[in-house]
């Protein structure tokens, strides 16, 4: 086996809304059936169709599935970037570039192949606006040929997507063929080929959102409301999908949910908290500038103590920022949103898993604390595609938390809506519609006593948002521990979150080779548990990697522990594109070997 | 069976329907509204326990707690109680959803989220005390200002004003009425009503703010109230589990059936008012506003289309009690989703 067997980066640069998605999918897929690691990486832009985008396919027998800036094998469809498409490539690296496109001169240590796209699809398909989506077929066979993917594999993947269209297969399939056969008479297979393995074995292929869906399907979401927005839309349209095919009452066909297009996110997150003050299982799902205008009704699910399920998929801010592109700043801005005195708790997904799994237990963690629990996804994991064990059933109940109804009020014989019965801080609720006369209380976000009453007391204000304070510690001890892998004798530890972790082995192992061994936590939840205080004094330099410009999980942790904040350092990247190994890797050379960086 | 005069047919007396005391201004119209819902929700014998009390922010939104003390209520945020109301009537349709709202709250900050309510026909019944002044940040002009009318500080309003009644009609709203906080004798049948409706009733009621908006030239003063309040028709409301007849000669009155069987007798006064006709309603309301009066009473009701919930095609239940085996799909579900994702037949 060479040693770039199973090791390569497929770019295709094209038009958005040309229809490259399925060629796109067949390449990742049969990668994906001969065993090989893969990750892909859709590169779109703010636009429905004419702009450029790109889609990127990394297979790595390593497992390194985070994005890698060099690129093996280019695929060129867009006259617009295709000269800076084809100046980006490295020595070594192979170009397949549409005839006729403009182009910069090429070294020749890179392998030029221009192929006639348009002329090779034109006698296999009549319809003028078929051809131009079936013309993306022909890469994927030019690009099978080259890197030696088994066509039985490329084939599967192609009946998998298209096998209910019998018509649009039959033609896809011969442009595949057409694209093998011109490869043939024309290439030679490059040093990239793509070997059998067996690392894939079992394992599905999903997208973040996707398995958000799925988590909140079988978490028992009964209310969902959300306003349009990118890149969380396909979360909400996704649920809706699997819960307009699973969750129909068997006898009846009648709903068990009920999903609301709102008119803006304020409405959306309005929504949510009538309908979880009333006992739903809710929550919404959005992203940067919907999330600045939930901050109002977030504030009052914080102070009034209402369950909320809020998913941000963030994107480049602030205001409409890049909309496309990824990003992991609005840790700050959600950890303290609202005005006042403001705590919220915090979920970071870093894997299609997590966004399986906090789909379920945020709803535990919210209606057992009683306060909205916001999922802090991010682009790259929620709109790209990833590798993943299949996901398991859920082997627990649900998690409703401390509600009383009319047969425990008969019981209890008294009710105050805010007291801290159990020393948790966390007091019981009611629902509206409860039989008894003890049941009803006042919801409001003015000042309020135990009991309810509006008061603006100034023994009982400072009293409940101590209480609040003391409910946030007991989230502490609730939400999910970090990962942790500590290595003996690492001085450094690496702190990273959400879709950075993929990014994080590759780093690690690149370190180590360096004579840097580092130790590493995944960190999961906030508040933070105290294994990250921990972590932190186990090491004498901590490196937070985050994909914002103000090292915003960095400021948390200094925050929570003031004394450790010296070792606190950044690694930070933010400009849009989803992390990469090489960039973590030079940001802690040039603190830890600054004379070596400027040589490199 | 006869009942004691002084207790409802659920065995409660008004006194049952109160709630705490009332902080607002003395002489306040909104207390006067508190007045009339005690009594009609005592006369329609309310099972307080099912009714959810919704408002959001101003002097009329504190009100919820001045009635109906043993129903739970949900003091929302500023303009922003439609879309909490609307959460939670979908997770449990048990609830008999009231809301009770302002000028500043549904007309202003809360605009949008007040028509959306009337556009999804939420069932509630949704009230605003109408005083066309912010009473709570003392006296600014509301959206609902009449042109030409002046605050406190001299300043004259030369912007139209926004009529949520009209707006509502043009949404498809099927019960539309407006009334006078001085005036319990009307508004109390068109509460009764409201609650018989099904869907969405808007009941936008005149309320002067003793304090800001009383003085000479205010359109919305109690005199100038009472001077150009200008009722369509005298209202009576006859429940559905009553059986009584009210005695009008023949082309004196009109009647109208409600969702539950209930009725609304209205008697003709100098016209006769049709309010099943929405061309008539608007332009009932459009006429008013140029000749300086405001039309009270029944200004529209139809049958409506199908309100929120029936809407979405929902179980019976409420959402909010669906145990878990009804709401976690089976394990053959997921296993099969997973291996539509393992083979890239998708999920």
């Amino acid at each position: 086996m060479s040693a770039i067997d199973n090791r390569f980066t497929i770019h295709v640069a094209t038009v958005n809304g040309s229809g490259s998605q399925t060629a796109n999918t067949t390449l990742l897929r049969a990668l994906f059936q001969m065993g090989i690691p893969v990750s892909g990486k859709n590169l779109f832009p703010s636009n429905i169709a004419g702009l450029p985008t790109w889609f990127t396919i990394r297979a790595n027998d390593q497992g390194y599935i985070a994005r890698i800036k060099r690129y093996d094998l280019l695929v060129a469809l867009n006259p617009e970037t295709s000269v800076a498409d084809v100046t980006a490539m490295g020595p070594g690296s192979v170009l397949i570039v549409a005839d006729g496109l403009p182009m910069p001169a090429v070294p020749s240590d890179r392998t030029l192949y221009k192929v006639p796209f348009t002329k090779l699809v034109e006698p296999l398909v009549a319809d003028a606006k078929l051809r131009k989506l079936v013309v993306n077929m022909i890469y994927v066979g030019v690009v099978s040929w080259l890197l030696n993917i088994d066509p039985d594999e490329v084939d599967r993947a192609l009946v998998a997507q298209l096998g209910k269209k019998p018509k649009a297969l039959e033609m896809n399939r011969a442009a595949v063929q057409a694209g093998i056969k011109y490869a043939e008479e024309h290439m030679k297979r490059t040093p990239f080929q793509a070997r059998r393995a067996d690392r894939t074995t079992g394992k599905i292929l999903i997208d973040g959102n996707q398995a958000a869906a799925l988590g909140a399907l079988f978490g028992g979401v009964t209310f969902l409301s959300w306003y349009p927005i990118t890149p969380s839309s396909s979360l909400a349209e996704q649920l809706e999908g699997f819960l307009a095919r699973y969750r129909r009452d068997p006898q009846t066909g009648k709903a068990t949910y009920a999903v609301i297009q709102a008119e803006d996110e304020i409405s959306a997150i309005g929504m949510v908290l009538g309908a979880s003050w009333a006992g739903a299982r809710a929550m919404t799902t959005t992203s940067g500038p919907g999330l600045s205008l939930m901050t109002e009704f977030t504030g009052y699910a914080y102070y009034a103590e209402i369950p909320a399920v809020i998913w941000d998929i963030q994107r480049i801010g602030p205001s409409t920022g890049l909309p496309t592109r990824t990003s992991q700043a609005d840790i700050l801005s959600v950890a303290f949103l609202s005005h006042g005195d403001t705590k919220h708790v915090i979920l970071f997904p870093a894997t299609v898993q997590d966004c399986y799994e906090y789909g379920m237990r945020a709803f535990d963690l919210a209606e057992r604390l009683q306060t909205p629990v916001f999922v802090l996804s991010d682009l790259d994991i929620a709109m790209n595609t990833w590798m993943s064990q299949p996901f398991r059933y859920p082997e627990n109940p649900w998690d409703r938390g401390k509600v009383l109804n009319a047969e425990d009020l008969e019981r209890v014989k008294k009710f105050e809506r805010y007291r801290d019965v159990d020393g948790d801080a966390i007091p019981y609720r009611t629902l509206p519609g409860t039989n008894h006369p003890l049941a009803a209380y006042f919801t409001r976000g003015s000042g309020h006593d135990e009991a309810a009453r509006y008061t603006e007391s100034s023994e009982a204000y400072p009293r409940v948002m101590d209480r609040l304070a003391r409910k946030f510690e007991t989230a502490r001890t609730l939400v999910p521990a970090p990962f942790v892998e500590k290595v003996s004798g690492a001085e450094i530890g690496l702190i990273a979150f959400g879709s950075t972790h993929h990014a994080m082995d590759e780093t690690r192992d690149k370190l180590r080779a360096e004579g840097m061994p580092t130790s590493y936590l995944l960190l999961r939840a906030y508040p933070f548990p105290e294994e990250i205080e921990r972590f932190i004094r186990g090491h004498q330099r901590i490196y937070v990697v985050e994909q914002n410009r103000d090292a915003q999980m960095a400021a948390l942790l200094r925050m929570e522990y003031p004394e450790l904040a010296p070792r606190i350092r950044s690694v930070l990247h933010y400009d849009g594109l989803p992390i990469d190994a090489e960039s973590i890797l030079n940001g802690v050379r040039a603190i830890e070997r600054p004379s070596e960086v400027t040589t490199r | 069976m006869s009942t004691p005069a002084n207790v409802n047919r659920i065995g409660l007396t008004s006194a049952d329907y109160k709630g705490s005391k009332s902080t607002l201004c003395p002489g306040c119209g909104h207390d006067a509204i508190t007045g009339s819902i005690i009594q009609a929700a005592f006369e329609l014998g309310l099972e307080q326990h099912k009714v959810a009390k919704m408002s959001g922010i101003g002097c009329s939104s504190k009100t919820p707690a001045y009635f109906l003390g043993r129903s739970h209520s949900f003091n929302a945020v500023h303009g922003r109680m439609p879309s909490v109301a609307t959460g939670a009537y979908l997770a449990n349709r048990e609830l008999i959803m009231m809301g009770v709202s302002g000028d500043g709250d549904s007309a202003s900050i809360g605009l949008g989220q007040f028509l959306h309510l009337v556009r999804r026909n939420v069932p509630i019944v949704y009230i605003i005390e109408n005083n066309g002044v912010y009473g709570l940040t003392k006296g600014q002009f509301s959206a609902t200002a009449d042109v030409g009318t002046r605050a406190k500080s001299g300043q004259v309003n030369e912007m139209m004003p926004i009529d949520l009644c009209e707006m509502a009609i043009q949404l498809g709203c099927g019960f539309v009425a407006r009334s006078f906080s001085g005036d319990p004798k009307q508004l109390r049948p068109l509460l009764k009503a409201a609650f018989s409706h099904r869907g969405t009733s808007v009941l936008d009621v005149i309320s002067p703010c003793v304090t800001f908006n009383n003085h000479e030239g205010s359109t919305k003063s109690y005199t100038n109230a009472k001077e150009h309040d200008a009722p369509l028709h005298e209202v009576s409301f006859i429940p559905h589990f009553e059986n009584i007849e009210i005695d009008y000669a023949p082309g004196e009155s009109r009647e109208v059936t409600l969702h539950d069987g209930s009725r609304i007798v209205l008697k003709k006064l100098e016209d006769d008012y049709d309010p099943t006709d929405r061309m008539r309603a608007i332009d009932t309301i459009e006429r008013g506003r140029i000749e300086n009066r405001f039309a009270t009473g029944l200004l529209y009701q139809s049958k409506g289309s199908a309100s929120l919930g029936e809407d979405l095609g929902l179980v019976d239940e409420p959402l909010a009690s669906l145990p878990l085996d009804r709401v976690r799909p089976p394990r053959e579900v997921l296993e099969a989703i997973m291996a539509g994702l393992m083979t890239g037949g998708g999920a």
